[in-house]
């Protein structure tokens, strides 16, 4: 049987070596925690705590009224220090953050309590636990998950998709989540899907990750409606809407097409682990899985964190930096964001911290583009990126549109394979803000 | 820790190690047993030819730049596939200063003045070719010799469009190269080589050469014949002529073939059907150089009419 896949994409080497046999450990708990109240895609949180505050674990710190939005809270107890802009990983600029001084006691906030047996909660009280709970994409993009499981009456969803792809070269935090705590997965997957509520789910894990395959199988055993599949291992086989068309060969419209259009909604693996635990222990989300790895990492792991905690501080837990590093990134290589400092915390969209070598940290000045057509043949979307992007350098974003340039997931494809080293998802993202920039404006004037 | 500089720009932060001068590399080591062939066959001529013909390409685009003050790229290869397609189009007994003629037109004329590598809408070899026919003809249709033996002798295209008379090449004569042409068209077996090379590694996709081949053998086996339809000398037209090295070398230069897959098979079938046009009814015994140079020019317009529909959506959208 041919297997099951997308069209396009590329084959990224993996480097997943580096820590796909490491167990995950604790971190050191930290002396200082930096919380960013917009950790998530949507509208950010105001602080529910003032500098000098005591604080616990677990304790809500920061909310919103609004809809698209998740809350934040403390992950150690001790002093809140300060309530000021830090500099935030995916934003790359400073943002308000509350900074908490641990008193290394983790007192636990008397709101921590645990749930009731999932079978005595409906699907509203799972979907507002979620939200207390801060659940969000802990794929990345970190959209709000009590969003994604509130399907509107009109979209009637047959199909829930759990999402172990991780297709990212060097990231191993979900492959790890699945080999050790897959029953867990499979519990807060089958909480999930009660939220929605839907009653057929599948487990999608690219098929380089066969321990993963095993342990989720064993884990669904007996579970009527679960299936695991695996799929090829090609990038980026996690997007969503890739994933959508691998195992169910639907697509997804083009934006604002969502996966609810089609009868799906897709959850990381990561997420559901984090709802089986607010549900088992009440703990809402104050810790993730991060791979801190890469090639000048001495003693690449895969590490359960407290949020908040500074990447310098994980970075020195693995031994430090082997070799002056070129290039810091938050994610994976292909759609992780370039830090300038090492200062910055991990979020609730933080799947790894990876250090790259000096020389790995710049690909030279990009040459004649030679129309050899290979950013065509790999777009997963099937744009056209030497036009889009063509357009783009030249500024006319309205001949970008008229490509779709919107429609480019951005997974970088295009780029990773140019032989001339073109910034081609580069130049469409830009051309893309401004087009989705132009629909807005628009959109206000009439 | 050390506050260093990290460098920080937009993802993917991983890039692919193919670059422009390897593609070219792969290009010209798969042309490699076409010169070699060419070289056995027709002796230190065709050394001598090709030496010449490669080196004034390299000169040309050096020289070009250094004019106009731009970065000296000729260790890129483009200019040396450019030089070397050009020796591997002329006649064995071409005079040597036709071709040094020919290279300073493909680079300076066809490439550099509409803009340097990428930029140029036709194939740079071919148009010098196409130049050079016009400019010098007798130089360029005669000088055909028979391989070894050195005796000026008919090409099995004129023969089979009845143009000259003299004796078919046999199915082996014609695999090996044992036959009159230009110097590098003549051996199937090191065209097909090269060209099998380039699709295993990935460096040309199938479709244009696909396309072309079977376009030209479906045509001439249906209209070729003397005896009525599907008589045609299937192998007698894939073998001769400029087909192969036209398909594999020439016709998916990638600068001037759409970047669409359904592009790229416009491409092949129109490239097969103008040479299978010219070939049985045209003036000239030989139509692959022109009806690439045709497609070459048609490539913008097939590119914008065979856009793939995006991802979700239902029907493509004109851009």
């Amino acid at each position: 049987m041919r297997r099951k896949t997308f069209g396009g994409g590329v084959h990224p080497p993996h480097h997943k070596k580096l820590t796909e046999e490491q167990a995950i450990r604790d971190a050191r708990e930290p002396k200082l925690v930096v919380i960013p109240l917009s950790q998530h895609l949507g509208a950010p949180g105001n602080p529910l705590v003032q500098k000098g505050d005591q604080v616990a674990v677990g304790q809500k710190i920061g909310d919103t009224d609004a809809y698209v939005a998740a809350p934040v809270h403390a992950s150690v107890s001790g002093k809140v220090v300060a309530v000021e802009p830090r500099m935030h990983p995916a934003l790359g600029r400073p943002e308000l953050a509350i900074v908490i001084e641990s008193d290394g006691e983790g007192r636990v906030h008397e709101s921590v309590q645990p749930k009731p047996s999932v079978d005595d909660l409906d699907a509203d009280t799972i979907r507002s636990l979620i939200r207390e709970a801060g659940l969000a994409g802990l794929g990345g993009a970190a959209f709000p998950t009590a969003v994604k499981v509130s399907p509107p009456r009109s979209k009637p969803i047959d199909t829930f998709v759990l999402n172990g792809a991780e297709c990212e070269p060097f990231l191993t935090a979900d492959h790890r989540l699945m080999v050790e705590e897959a029953p867990d997965i499979v519990f807060g997957m089958k909480a999930l899907m009660k939220a929605i509520p839907v009653s057929r789910g599948f487990i999608c894990i690219e098929d380089n990750k066969p321990d993963a395959v095993r342990a989720m199988k064993e884990a669904v055993r007996g579970e009527p409606g679960l299936e695991v599949v695996a799929l090829e291992t090609r990038y980026p086989q996690g997007s969503e809407k890739q994933m959508i068309k691998s195992v169910l060969g639907r697509e997804v419209p083009p934006p604002p097409g969502l996966p609810l259009d089609v009868g799906v909604v897709v959850n990381n693996v990561g997420t559901a682990h984090a709802l089986a635990t607010v549900l088992k222990t009440g703990m809402p989300l104050v810790d993730r899985v991060v791979t801190v790895t890469g090639p000048v990492i001495t003693a690449p792991a895969n590490l359960r964190v407290k949020l908040g905690t500074l990447f310098s501080d994980l970075i020195e837990q693995c031994g430090g930096y082997s070799a002056l590093p070129g290039k810091l990134i938050m994610g994976g290589p292909m759609m992780g964001v370039a830090q300038h400092t090492a200062e910055v915390p991990v979020i609730k969209g933080t799947s790894g911290i990876l250090a790259l070598a000096e020389n790995q940290a710049w690909d030279g000045d990009p040459t004649p583009c030679i129309k050899c057509a290979r950013c065509v043949d790999v777009c997963p979307m099937q744009l056209v990126p030497v036009f889009m992007s063509a357009y783009a350098e030249r500024g006319q974003w309205d001949m970008a549109d008229r490509y779709n340039a919107a429609d480019c997931l951005e997974c970088g494809c295009c780029s990773y394979i140019c032989p001339a080293k073109r910034p081609l998802v580069q130049t469409i993202r830009l051309a893309k803000h401004e087009i989705l920039a132009a629909r807005r404006q628009r959109a206000q004037a009439r | 820790m050390a506050d260093h500089k990290l460098v920080v720009s937009s993802s993917p932060h991983l890039r692919t190690k193919e670059t422009t001068p390897r593609l070219m590399g792969a290009v010209l080591l798969a042309l490699l047993p076409a010169a070699l062939a060419s070289i056995v066959l027709f002796g230190p001529r065709a050394l001598a030819v090709m030496a010449v013909t490669l080196a004034s390409a390299l000169v040309a685009e050096g020289l070009y730049m250094k004019i106009v003050r731009k970065p000296v790229t000729i260790a890129d290869g483009s200019a040396a596939i450019t030089g070397l397609l050009l020796a591997f189009n002329m006649p064995p007994m071409v005079p040597l200063w036709v071709p040094v003629i020919g290279s300073f037109f493909a680079i300076i004329v066809v490439k550099q003045l509409f803009g340097g590598l990428g930029q140029n809408f036709m194939n740079p070899a071919l148009a010098a070719r196409a130049f050079l026919l016009a400019a010098w003809p007798m130089s360029m249709t005669t000088g055909w010799v028979v391989p070894f033996d050195g005796v000026t002798s008919a090409t099995p295209l004129q023969v089979l469009r009845g143009m000259a008379s003299a004796r078919l090449p046999e199915t082996w004569e014609l695999l090996v190269g044992m036959r009159a042409g230009a110097l590098g068209e003549t051996s199937a077996v090191a065209l097909l080589l090269g060209g099998f090379y380039l699709l295993w590694k990935g460096v040309i996709d199938w479709r244009i050469p696909g396309c072309f081949i079977g376009t030209v053998a479906l045509v001439t086996w249906a209209f070729g014949g003397s005896g009525g339809l599907f008589t045609g000398n299937v192998l007698a037209h894939t073998l001769t002529g400029g087909l192969l090295l036209g398909a594999f070398f020439m016709a998916t230069d990638y600068v001037t073939s759409p970047v669409t897959r359904r592009g790229r098979v416009v491409m092949g079938i129109g490239c097969g059907l103008i040479t299978a046009l010219i070939r049985l009814w045209g003036g000239f015994p030989e139509g692959v150089s022109y009806s690439i140079l045709l497609m070459n020019v048609a490539t913008p317009l097939i590119d914008r009419a065979t856009l793939p529909r995006v991802f979700g959506q239902r029907r493509v959208k004109a851009a």
